[in-house]
């Protein structure tokens, strides 16, 4: 029935944000790669908004390019507009925005691919997976080729059992009109995954022509040339505009009258959708005393007309959104080009997972992105790198790779999904970092460069330039260290300009750097500096104007990796614990924690059980020594 | 090995007993040598005991005379060095000391940490594992629960309240974090990030007052005495309190005044409440019914259910023990110095499992195995409960310390004009350290409380 279609040492069923990382980090490290895709036009296509970072997500984006993937070069490429978001704030919190000039961003990606050695892409649509004695050997696709791997990995998105709602209208697709995925779905059933069901939406597009664009408010890019990758090094500078404006008691009534009409809310038990990504429904019931809701309108490219109007996601029937939408100020008479709609999937209970990404029950299936129940092109990206690297580590013997979650927001997501699960489409806010001082945009390459380089993802190249950064920053820290800044004219001048008090006695530069009211760039000229690059520079300044912060969060970290090292067996078996809670038993059994430091974060796991944990591991390590 | 150092009470208290300080670790000897007169403790033997005293470093007082027992590394209980003080009884003395000694470096171990180290260490044989692990389910399940069952309500409601007020705090700062151009809400000004954290730091220092004087504990655990009239619920009291303060009479129903004794039997705080409304019997099951007494009866902790042996079994009584039914109670069967008219065989089938207990209260008699069923009713098994009288309120002590301490770094961050979103660690640690109290670390409130204050998303 079916074809031997070939063999290789990774496929990667999808070619998502998840889907292109995972493909292109196997084939890097040296695994013979196979990419499976629906349509080869829809290559990292971005199905809702047109932007990629924002708070913690745009660090996830310098964190994956550090590593050695693609997003933030590409993003780099095809951005109409970037933004440094709060930057009247600390370091930790500062986070890249771009908005994607959508159909480039698919160009780009598709030519990267096309050019990666080791990387096969194809056109075709997964049935079913081969699975031998339990463990996972292959796919196989509707035209019934069979091909033959070592490991899978299945970044399908929202595509598996997609259903879009509009009103009343119901149909099975994936987003934006895509064929869905059913086999698949029911055959990851059969194989005893267990799937869940979650729904997220997207608001309708207007074209750019129809909107009075004079009744709203722009909001400009930057003018300062700003990066996701630590390898651009050319900058867009023509940049487009996005615009702000409200939704008003009009909207409102129009909502509230038709709101029985929403599929949403039409008596119908559905998937469960993200609390951070409400539907304008939502937001106009749950929190019925706002006048307004913010609306922004955002390009979806320079060669298109399209305009996503983000704030008002919605499953209202097509007849209302006109409406609604023209109610809006500066949309008076704006003509809508696709309806909004919401979408209904599977996705896997994320608790089935490794913290490889691997999963506990199929030998070599790995699963990463939106189908483990994230929500996000950065969350889908960051999963889809780490699923590849460990799919490839796999096949080349190699260590697997886990980041912890005081290296990377990366390592924060896949710990939360794993260890805690979730009951929501996840996104990633900085709030769930515990150490985001240490987790910052501006430090994500000495976070992961070193790694992305072991794995052989960071070419010798910028490897070598990073390690000369480093250096170069250590030099100048000392060089503070030692340098006296005395009492001058001149000294006192430049401190009184920026608003903090004059010197009275010598003070080492370095201390003097620790004053909230200066920076280095200020005191240059007062401190000998030599020629360094910003980079350099904001590297020095940041590490030596939190230096007391972040020496109480690596304190913090010191006290978590301890528990990280107490690893626990793969063999222990959980029942045998007489002292445990039940609860935390049934938690331990399904998790499967690797370290006592990860079930220590289940929770329903207190630290009573912990430390009979402890001490049951502690005996079976006893009695191994005594044999 | 572990490397931090630990302390804890390791005694049972009784009045004018002496009370022992127990501290396990690298640091056990300078920690108590700093805050020793007496003889350098770094210099002398392993194995020797000292007199001198316990200064306070923050006023260079004395606090407390003791002696002291410095044990070295590997031969001792948990082959780290051990340091033991023994103090002159007094849970102010003892507290005081332990206090001392958690601001200067060392940790409050937590329940059966001292035995979990003996046997990490080697100490404890590995047959005994099972044991360990049963000793610290069973001690960290009855120090939560005592600890919470003391605590008054009124207090967990105010650091509820503060931890609230926080929380809000916390997400106004993350929602101008995550949602930088969400214009709903003002960004958070240094200046009402400051008005906040003052107000909090004010009424933990309260507290703290408060629970210097031990009120933060309710005066141990309520419980009631019940039975029907001159069936001995006043001697039992006085047997209990070794005090007349109760009126002990032959007519039925002269218990005038509600009485409130605080009583420690073996470890455990209790607080014996003979109110009119438990006492009289059958006017509580008769008038409003049983269930509604139910209700009055399980606001106590533990029920003493006392019996005549010297009577039979009356339709009160069967009343009374289906009004206890399913809460902690002990049957106690009085006045076992008259003669038997009580069916015993029936008692047993009602108690349900409940420890029945045989007493002469006149004669002094079964008071000795009262007081074991009171203490196995709470700490079951054969575990040293001393520690846990006091544990909790040393706890609450010095969690508000460190949620203080926590509060006054953001302070300085502030001062010092920090970020908000770095002054916020420390107010997220402050609300950590306060949700410890009471038993409340979920670590997800933070992203509801975001999503129920603020409309945010696309």
């Amino acid at each position: 029935m079916t074809y031997d279609a070939g063999h290789y040492d990774v496929i990667v069923v999808g070619a998502g944000h998840a889907g292109v990382e995972a493909g292109l980090a196997a084939a890097k490290m040296g695994a013979k790669t196979l990419m499976l895709t629906l349509n080869l036009d829809m290559i990292a296509f971005m199905p809702c908004n047109p932007s990629i970072g924002g708070p913690a997500k745009g660090i996830v984006v310098r964190e994956i390019d550090a590593l050695g993937g693609v997003m933030g070069k590409v993003i780099d490429k095809t951005y109409i507009q970037m933004r440094l978001l709060n930057t009247g704030k600390g370091p930790a919190v500062q986070a890249l925005r771009a908005q994607a000039d959508k159909p480039l961003y698919i160009k780009e990606m598709k030519n990267i691919i096309e050019n990666e050695k080791n990387l096969t892409l194809r056109q075709g649509m997964v049935d079913s997976l081969i699975v031998e004695d339990g463990v996972c050997k292959g796919v196989i696709t509707e035209t019934h080729a069979a091909y033959r791997a070592e490991t899978v990995i299945i970044t399908t998105g929202t595509f598996m059992r997609g259903k879009v709602l509009m009103g009343d209208l119901e149909y099975e697709s994936g987003p934006n009109n895509q064929r869905p995925t059913i086999k698949l779905s029911e055959n990851l059933e059969e194989l005893g995954l267990e799937i869940t069901r979650f729904k997220t939406g997207t608001p309708p597009r207007v074209n750019s022509h129809t909107i009075d664009y004079s009744k709203t408010e722009i909001q400009p890019g930057d003018e300062k040339p700003q990066s996701f990758s630590y390898e651009t090094t050319e900058y867009i500078t023509d940049q487009i505009p996005c615009w702000l404006t409200y939704t008003n008691e009009f909207t409102h009534e129009i909502i509230n009258e038709n709101l029985s009409l929403s599929s949403m809310y039409s008596g119908m038990k559905r998937g469960t959708g993200p609390r951070y990504c409400p539907s304008i429904e939502d937001k106009i019931v749950r929190f019925n005393d706002k006048p307004h809701h913010q609306i922004f309108l955002e390009p979806e490219g320079r060669d298109t007309e399209e305009v996503y109007v983000q704030g008002l996601s919605t499953s209202l029937p097509e007849s209302i959104q006109h409406g609604m939408v023209r109610s809006v100020k500066g949309l008076e008479n704006a003509e809508i080009m696709r309806a909004g709609y919401a979408i209904e999937y599977d996705a896997i209970v994320p608790t089935q997972l490794w913290p490889t990404l691997e999963t506990k029950n199929i030998p070599g299936l790995f699963t990463a992105g939106q189908i483990n129940g994230t929500s996000g092109y950065e969350e889908a990206a960051a999963q889809g790198i780490m699923s590849g690297i460990n799919a490839a580590a796999k096949v080349l013997g190699k260590d697997p790779v886990i980041l912890d979650r005081s290296q990377a927001y990366i390592g924060v997501l896949i710990d939360d999904l794993v260890t805690k699960g979730t009951n929501e489409p996840y996104r990633l806010l900085t709030s769930r970092a515990e150490y985001r001082l240490l987790l910052r945009h501006d430090n994500a390459d000495l976070r992961m460069t070193e790694l992305g380089h072991q794995l052989g993802l960071i070419s010798e190249e910028r490897y070598a330039k990073f390690v000369e950064k480093y250096r170069l920053v250590e030099e100048e820290k000392k060089r503070l260290q030692k340098l006296v800044v005395k009492p001058s004219p001149e000294v006192n001048g430049i401190l009184e300009e920026a608003g903090a008090a004059p010197l009275k006695e010598a003070l080492k530069a370095y201390d003097l750097l620790k004053r909230p009211e200066l920076s280095y760039d200020l005191l240059a000229p007062i401190i000998d500096a030599p020629e360094l690059s910003n980079e350099v520079t904001d590297q020095v300044g940041i590490q030596i104007k939190y230096e007391g912060y972040i020496k109480k969060a690596n304190e913090q970290v010191d006290r978590m990796l301890k528990m990280e090292d107490k690893k626990i067996p793969s063999d222990i078996d959980y029942d045998d614990i007489g002292g445990l809670a039940t609860e935390a038993k049934e938690k331990l059994k399904k998790v499967r924690p690797l370290s006592v430091g990860q079930a220590s974060r289940i929770s329903g796991v207190n630290p009573a059980d912990i430390s009979i944990l402890i001490v049951y591991i502690e005996q079976g390590n006893i009695a191994r020594l005594a044999n | 090995m572990e490397t931090d150092t630990i302390t804890a009470i390791s005694t049972p208290v009784g009045e004018g007993a002496i009370a022992i300080v127990r501290l396990s670790g690298p640091e056990a000897i300078p920690i108590t040598a700093k805050l020793f007169k007496g003889k350098n403790l770094r210099k002398v033997e392993s194995h020797t005991i000292h007199y001198g005293k316990i200064m306070d470093p923050q006023t260079n007082e004395v606090a407390e005379e003791v002696m002291v027992s410095v044990m070295r590394s590997p031969k001792t209980f948990t082959r780290e060095d051990v340091v033991e003080i023994n103090c002159h009884g007094g849970m102010v003395a003892v507290n005081r000391v332990l206090e001392i000694i958690l601001g200067s470096g060392a940790r409050l171990a937590e329940p059966g940490e001292f035995t979990k180290r003996a046997f990490l260490n080697g100490r404890i044989d590995l047959s005994q594992a099972e044991a360990v692990m049963d000793l610290i389910r069973a001690k960290t399940d009855k120090a939560m629960s005592v600890a919470l069952k003391q605590m008054d309500g009124r207090l967990s409601g105010l650091i509820e309240r503060l931890r609230q007020d926080l929380l809000e705090t916390v997400a106004h700062v993350e929602v101008n974090i995550d949602y930088p151009e969400y214009d709903d809400v003002e960004e958070m000004s240094h200046d009402t990030m400051r008005k906040k954290t003052k107000e909090v730091h004010a009424e933990i220092e309260n507290l703290l007052q408060v629970a210097k004087q031990g009120k933060i504990l309710r005066e141990g655990l309520a419980t009631a005495i019940i039975g029907r009239p001159n069936v001995g619920k006043s001697s039992l009291m006085n047997t209990l309190v070794q005090e007349n303060k109760a009126i002990v009479t032959e007519v039925p129903g002269t218990t005038r005044d509600i009485i409130e004794e605080y009583v420690n039997v073996r470890g455990v705080p209790l607080r014996l409440v003979d109110t009119a409304g438990i006492r009289e019997t059958e006017d509580i099951v008769e008038k409003i019914g049983v269930e509604r007494s139910r209700q009055v009866l399980k606001e106590s902790d533990l029920i003493l259910f006392v019996l005549n042996y010297n009577d039979v079994l009356t339709e009160e009584d069967e009343k009374l023990f289906k009004a206890i039914q399913g809460l902690d109670y002990i049957v106690i069967i009085n006045k076992t110095d008259l003669d038997q008219k009580l069916d015993l065989a029936r008692v047993k089938e009602l108690a349900e499992g409940n420890p029945v207990v045989t007493t002469s209260l006149i004669e002094e008699a079964g008071v000795d195995e009262l007081e074991k069923a009171i203490s196995t009713t709470f700490f079951e098994g054969e575990i040293d409960t001393g520690d846990l009288t006091y544990v909790s309120n040393v706890r609450h002590i010095q969690l508000l310390k460190q949620a203080k301490q926590a509060l006054e770094d953001a302070m300085e961050g502030l001062k010092l004009e920090m970020p908000l979103d770095i002054v916020q660690i420390d107010v997220t640690r402050t609300w950590e350290f306060l949700g410890e109290i009471i038993g409340d670390t979920a670590s997800d409130s933070l992203i509801d409380q975001l999503f129920s204050q603020f409309c945010l998303g696309k």
